[in-house]
């Protein structure tokens, strides 16, 4: 009986929170998009830069969750989120395989970046590859924080490691469990080296003293993608929405919008062009 | 920047996402500690009035659930109220009714452990006595709550101060949506791992002068009742 009541009580709630929403001009009919992405996305401004853009033309209203990859799959698989934004290639391709969406579309890219200390103690800044700068880390005992979270930049890093023929373990190695901000001021704390995004590293960069000493081959490429929750598996999913959503950023306006942010003067993310 | 004076000028700058965060976390608060405050006043009165079997384990159950971690609660409330759980048609996850919900059942235990201790400490002759001048259960209960009020405050003090400075429920229910389910806590989260620390420590220092001020008025308003 108690649950009842209290079950009762927070619908009412619920329903006050949200009968006050709306007021644009032909809202949509169900306004509320669930959008699951990563934290590259969400904290380096980007989504706060273009969303507004897409919630003013169409009366939409994009409720950000900002997780790592791995969770942010995880949420659209289980009919939490409506759409999701990420950034592992070959994770989302199983994702859409194993039926939990539908729609995937490139949205954009930038690159990963090995960062570390100024000094370089394991002298990588000559290396030929992203490979060989992980063994040289390696093989060096330097310290190096890992995400260690199935973010996407935590997948990247394990091919890394996997093509490099090392498996990371040892006191040098510190898995972080962390978002990527807080990875890259470890890093600069401890001081050692981390994998990052290059969005992530421009929004924090004035907060360390860290730099690249890496960058620049083929494997280290970062492309994110979006896809809508299959509306056939979860008919509550706001497919509607997601659609919308989709069709937008991958338009001549939202792909602007993604080439028109810029932290300091640098772009953070390009689109296909 | 020094932290006090960050705070300060967060309040008077006027950023309108300060004041809507601060929002955010009071409104969670407010109806947490109204949902928890009336069964647990119930469960707390019943279990210091009547005695049966098992009373003793009972309470010390109901004290040591105040010590459950808000992650696991979090957890907890998670897997009923995702999609793919048996409460997942609410569509509560990631809104404000999961966090409440969540809160809610954070502060229950806080709630009847607190009663229930208070009411305990009452003077035995008390209940005696109103008994020996011929008081009804309603009137004996009417008479204990208002000799108690103290008790039932402090109670719903706790109960607050501890939804309002909890961040694992927030953040794991309400997925710290900005303008929709981001709360003080979640924000100061935010911004550590954003590496914003003076704007981080600014909002805690504004957090805190919240609890004050939310004390100082339960703290008046019992008094003047007297």
């Amino acid at each position: 009986m108690k649950r009842n009541v209290l079950t009762f009580a927070l619908a009412c709630l619920c329903a006050a929170s949200t009968s006050g929403m709306g007021g644009k001009e032909q809202p949509p009919a169900n306004p509320r998009i669930k959008l699951a992405t990563t934290t590259s996305t969400e904290n380096s401004g980007l989504l706060g830069h273009i969303l507004p853009i897409f919630e003013a033309k169409t009366g939409y209203k994009v409720d950000v969750v900002a997780v790592g990859t791995g969770a942010a799959l995880k949420l659209g698989e289980n009919g939490d989120a409506d759409v999701v934004l990420v950034h592992a290639r070959a994770q989302e391709d199983a994702f859409v395989a194993a039926g939990h969406g539908v729609d995937r579309r490139d949205v954009m890219y930038n690159d990963f970046i090995v960062l570390g200390p100024a000094s370089d103690p394991a002298v990588i800044g000559a290396v030929k590859s992203s490979t060989e700068a992980f063994s040289k880390i390696a093989a060096a005992g330097a310290i190096f924080v890992s995400r260690g979270d199935k973010s996407g930049t935590h997948v990247k890093e394990l091919d890394i490691w996997k093509a490099a023929g090392i498996a990371p373990s040892g006191a040098w190695y510190k898995e972080a469990g962390q978002g990527m901000e807080q990875v890259i001021l470890m890093a600069n704390g401890m001081p050692g080296y981390t994998l990052a995004d290059r969005g992530t590293w421009l929004a924090v960069k004035d907060k360390t003293t860290l730099k690249i000493c890496y960058e620049g081959d083929k494997g280290l490429f970062n492309p994110y993608g979006i896809i809508a929750v299959n509306p056939a598996k979860w008919p509550t999913a706001n497919y509607e929405g997601a659609k919308a959503l989709i069709a937008w950023i991958t338009s001549k306006e939202g792909l602007a919008a993604v080439e028109g942010f810029k932290l300091n003067g640098e772009q953070l993310f390009f689109t296909y062009k | 920047m020094n932290p006090f004076l960050g705070s300060l000028e967060l309040i008077f700058s006027g950023d309108r996402e300060v004041f809507q965060v601060a929002a955010t976390t009071l409104r969670f608060s407010f109806w947490s500690t109204a949902f928890s405050t009336i069964p647990g006043l119930i469960l707390g009165i019943a279990l210091s009035g009547h005695r049966f079997p098992g009373r003793r384990t009972v309470a010390a159950v109901v004290s040591s659930l105040t010590a459950l971690p808000t992650v696991v609660i979090g957890l907890a409330v998670y897997s009923f109220i995702s999609r793919s759980g048996p409460l997942g048609h609410l569509g509560w996850l990631f809104a404000p009714a999961g966090v409440i919900l969540g809160q809610t059942l954070l502060a229950l235990p806080i709630v009847v452990s607190l009663v229930y201790t208070g009411l305990s400490k009452l003077d035995a002759r008390f209940a005696e006595t109103l008994i020996t001048l011929g008081a009804g259960r309603f009137r004996r209960l009417t008479a204990t709550l208002f000799e108690a009020k103290y008790v039932l405050a402090s109670a719903v003090l706790n109960a607050f101060g501890r939804v309002t400075g909890e961040v694992g429920v927030s953040m794991m229910l309400g997925g710290n949506i900005r303008w929709y389910t981001r709360t003080m806590t979640t924000t100061i989260a935010l911004d550590t791992s954003k590496g914003e620390f003076e704007r981080a420590l600014s909002l805690g220092i504004l957090l805190l002068g919240i609890s004050l001020t939310v004390n100082a008025l339960v703290h008046a308003a019992v008094k003047h009742e007297q």
